[in-house]
């Protein structure tokens, strides 16, 4: 695909930058990279599988030599390999999957989080990420093909469906299963394709069937796609997976397929910032990209003489919301596969309009003009996320060259996967 | 020879209606007199109806304005829970609820309004009782004798297959009716019967406002009560063990219903479970559990919305040959008809989805299965139903799911409200219209609605539904401007655009090409 050379060099910072922190970040000896940049952040095994793709693209960018990656890579996969296994309330992990957050340095569970689905299903996809990529025949490589495959086979998806059809959300030995399940439609989809693809503890079909029980295909603003509010939603699994022509039975039978829904997500999007329901400052055609994340925190403000209740951490969505101005750039060029000539004209408009979000490195963050803070550009985020800086890197590539996407295709429990929720067609 | 004038059945009390004020007393003199003679019985009965809540009611005034001999039976009070402690009492209270919810909110429309606005909780309470009395007056012994309906009081307990005894006295059927409906089920919580709780039956007797409530379940009930007794100044925390409340609405709905009860400053505890109750000299005091994590809410009153059990108890079901269990309640089939063809039930009693207008459809289709030898089916009806909530949230047909587990392929036509001209002018923007139809038709199956006004709304999807009318017809119904049941026309309107393919577009384009010639 051709890119306009002005975009393709500022596309290209942005990657860079993006990528910068699962290097500078990360702790060499175990792999832990952390959740955020605040003081005393945990490391998040999301943040780690988003890393393990982003050293992948590095190697391939230029960014990092191959034989940094290698050893980084081994070092988190040889953490995980070794780390402590079982239903200890302070160990990494448990029937093959892990904590949410665990400690920088001994990498054990933190606090009372969950053993988490989704995101061990993100760490897993970072996993077979560098399994596929590193192939030479050489023995740190393969024992990275190794281990990577190892810790795949040994997550239990069975045991995760806790006796139900659908997989739960998250465990934890104090409580056991939360009363969660992962349904409808959601970032969840790489994790169902991995189970079903597993070698051992392989989902049973009916898995896929439950989890599109309660899709909802939804004509919006004149947007005929599956419905889901947060943007990110229709990201997340295709960071690793090329949706383009292939289809399961659901999209089959709506006559699209993922790729093309994500396309249709944007749009509503942006659509939705045009008309800009709750009259908030900034949204428009060139500004907007409302998902899950950190806001200007609980308090009232009047925009424009109306008052208006803004929050923290929350999953936003359109059009139902919560919506509070707060807008995500990051989640807005995360779809830039899907609709470059939406996307791009953002890069310009903001920095025009809030320049104050591309003076260092803030451009990554999520602002809101809505709220008294830097300039026009209002609230921004103070700290940096690892899970919103990884799609940068990872969606960027796949933009620019295909080469994620290509080099996935090839990796034998995405296919198994794919093929097992049955998905057809295309490159399949 | 037995003086059948007089209510025998002394040893039963009707629930106390509290306080005694003038309006109470007005209610039971017309819903429960005190001095009400039974009648003479007759040889034979067309339909005794057991129960005159919403169903028995219905069967009751259909029956006798068709010129049949009916005996109406109750126990309690005629009007059942949704004149007495249902439907009746809670919108009342829900309506001076939103009252001050506009109050609070009147300077965004640029209206100013004093400092210190608060309910009047005892002035609301009286507007309450006086309301539910006037509308009593529909129910009343008086109105139902006057149709020529035989209003018994006392208990009802089946003697034969074809009779029933109340008060001593043998009432010989043709058919008969179950129509007692169900009661408010305490859940079996430590401490909490020895603490003591609200329920629908008796919240309504409150003369004070409770400073703190204490809701346990996030059902229809439970989600109101704790929104309107929010608003009218309580601090309010609202259990649910479930991760939304109103499990069985769509995702969004209860998102967006969550969100206005976070403006309206509700404490939410979804996902928990209430593990004991303790009395303590400050009030009473939840032991909470949510993920292993134990913690407590303190309250002064609480209110269990948390299921219901039907009325089966004491009606000597086994000797009319009539199958029932304490769950589920009396078993009907499609028809209505119980084990004894005799016999039949309606509403509550034997319902899963117990509500009023449910009561009564339910009560039609006995009067005509029962008396005509009609075959109507109670699997054949379109039931709306709606929480009357800010915003209200209201359901017809199926859900999405519902339709994937039957195959159904569905398409949804989605309208936010806040895309709505009128419910922006209205500053009533919160909610959406979502119509759930057949794909490669306009067929609707079902339809999701929230809105301020959502309950009235669904009407118009209901309609269409039953009768047959699909989306391109309701595009092509003229909707007064500026309305928000427009959102339905809007929803229309996308599926008709749909059916402008590509094809016909560019014959359209050639055609106008050609008309410019």
């Amino acid at each position: 695909m051709s890119i306009d050379g002005g975009a393709e060099a500022e596309l290209d910072a942005i990657q860079r930058e993006a990528f910068a922190y699962f290097v500078a970040l990360a702790n060499p000896d175990n792999g832990m990279i952390p959740d955020g940049t605040r003081e005393d952040s945990p490391a998040s095994i999301a943040t780690i599988g988003l890393g393990l793709s982003a050293y992948v693209v590095g190697v391939h960018r230029g960014y990092m030599s191959r034989a940094e990656a290698v050893q980084r890579t081994l070092a988190t996969l040889r953490f995980f390999a070794n780390s402590e296994h079982g239903e200890a309330p302070d160990a990494t992990g448990h029937k093959g999957f892990y904590y949410h957050f665990l400690d920088m340095r001994s990498g054990q569970r933190t606090g009372d989080c969950e053993l988490s689905l989704i995101d061990s299903g993100i760490l897993f996809a970072g996993m077979l990420t560098a399994a596929a990529y590193f192939d030479a025949d050489v023995l740190e490589e393969r024992e990275i093909r190794e281990r990577a495959d190892a810790l795949y086979a040994r997550a239990d998806f069975c045991w995760a469906l806790d006796g139900g059809k659908s997989l739960a959300m998250g465990w934890k030995p104090e409580c056991g299963f939360l009363n969660y399940d992962w349904d409808g439609y959601t970032e969840a989809m790489i994790l169902l394709v991995l189970g079903l693809g597993a070698p051992i503890y392989t989902l049973p079909d009916r898995a896929y069937s439950a989890w599109t029980a309660s899709y909802q295909w939804e004509n919006l603003y004149g947007h005929e796609f599956l419905f889901a509010g947060p943007l990110f939603i229709h990201q997340f699994s295709h960071l690793w997976i090329d949706f383009r022509g292939i289809r399961d039975p659901f999209m089959q039978a709506m006559g699209s397929d993922y790729f093309e829904n994500s396309r249709r997500a944007t749009y509503a999007q942006r659509d939705y910032a045009i008309r800009n329901p709750g009259g908030f400052l900034g949204y428009g055609a060139r500004c907007f990209g409302t998902t899950a994340g950190e806001g200007p925190g609980e308090k009232k403000h009047r925009v424009e003489g109306v008052e208006k209740q803004f929050v923290g951490y929350v999953a936003r969505g359109t059009p139902y919301g919560p919506d509070d101005g707060t807008i995500s750039p990051w989640v807005t060029l995360a779809s830039l596969p899907f609709a470059p000539e939406i996307v791009l004209p953002t890069l310009a408009h903001l920095r025009e309009h809030f320049p104050e979000t591309t003076h260092e490195r803030a451009f990554l963050r999520s602002f809101n003009p809505s709220v008294p803070g830097h300039g026009r550009s209002g609230w921004i985020a103070p700290e940096l996320i690892g899970l919103e800086l990884g799609p940068l890197v990872l969606m960027i590539e796949n933009y620019r060259s295909g080469f994620l996407w290509q080099l996935m295709r090839s990796s034998p429990p995405l296919l198994r996967g794919l093929r097992k929720a049955g998905f057809r067609g295309g490159w399949l | 020879m037995i003086d059948h004038s007089v209510n025998r059945n002394a040893a039963f009390e009707p629930a106390p209606v509290l306080p005694r004020d003038v309006f109470n007393e007005r209610l039971i003199a017309r819903v429960h007199p005190a001095q009400w003679r039974n009648p003479e019985p007759l040889p034979r009965y067309n339909l005794v109806v057991i129960g005159a809540g919403t169903a028995g009611l219905t069967c009751a005034a259909a029956v006798a304005g068709l010129g049949g001999k009916v005996a109406l039976i109750e126990r309690n009070l005629m009007g059942g829970d949704c004149l007495n402690v249902g439907c009746v009492p809670s919108k009342i209270l829900v309506r001076s609820a939103r009252v001050l919810a506009d109050m609070r909110s009147a300077e965004d429309f640029g209206v100013r309004i004093p400092a210190g606005i608060e309910a009047d909780f005892e002035w609301a309470m009286e507007r309450l009782r006086r309301l539910r009395a006037r509308i009593g007056q529909h129910d009343s012994a008086a109105r139902f004798k006057e149709l020529g309906v035989d209003v018994w009081f006392g208990d009802a307990r089946f003697s034969a297959h074809d009779a029933v005894e109340v008060g001593g006295v043998t009432l010989r059927f043709a058919k008969a009716v179950i129509a007692t409906g169900a009661s408010a089920m305490a859940p079996d919580i430590q401490g909490l019967a020895e603490t003591g709780f609200l329920t629908n039956e008796t919240v309504f007797n409150l003369t004070q406002r409770p400073r703190r409530l204490l809701v346990i379940g996030g059902g229809p009930l439970g989600c109101e009560l704790a929104q309107a007794f929010r608003r009218l100044g309580s601090e309010v925390s609202i259990i649910h063990r479930n991760p939304q409340f109103l499990p069985q609405e769509e995702r969004e709905a209860t998102q967006l219903l969550a969100q206005a009860f976070q403006r309206d400053g509700i404490q939410l505890h979804l996902n928990t479970e209430v593990q004991r109750v303790e009395r303590r000299a400050e009030g009473k005091t939840l032991h909470l559990l949510k993920e292993a994590k134990l913690t407590t809410v303190d309250g002064d009153e609480i209110f269990v919305g948390a299921g219901r059990a039907p009325n089966v108890k004491g009606l000597n079901l086994e000797v009319a040959g009539v199958d029932y269990d304490e769950e589920k309640g009396v078993h009907v089939d499609d028809y209505l008809r119980t084990s004894n063809p005799l016999i039949y039930a309606a509403g509550d009693v034997c319902l899963t989805t117990q509500y009023t207008h449910m009561a009564e459809a339910t009560a039609r289709i006995v009067v005509q299965n029962a008396l005509f030898k009609g075959r109507k089916k109670l699997s054949a009806l379109v039931v709306p139903w709606c929480t009357f909530t800010d915003p209200e949230i209201a359901h017809v047909g199926l859900y999405v799911r519902q339709a994937h587990m039957q195959k159904i392929p569905v398409r949804t036509y989605t309208v936010p409200m806040n895309d709505v001209d009128r419910a922006i002018t209205d500053g009533e923007e919160v909610g959406f219209v979502k119509i759930h139809v057949r794909a490669g038709s306009d067929k609707i199956i079902g339809a999701t609605l929230v809105g301020r006004h959502a309950g009235e709304m669904v009407n118009e999807i209901t309609l269409a539904m039953v009768a047959g009318i699909g989306l391109k017809t309701i595009g092509e119904v003229i909707h007064s401007y500026p309305t928000q049941a427009e959102a339905i026309r809007r929803a229309a309107d996308a599926y008709n655009k749909t059916r402008l393919t590509p094809f016909l577009k560019r014959l359209a384009a050639r055609w106008l090409t050609w008309a410019r010639r």
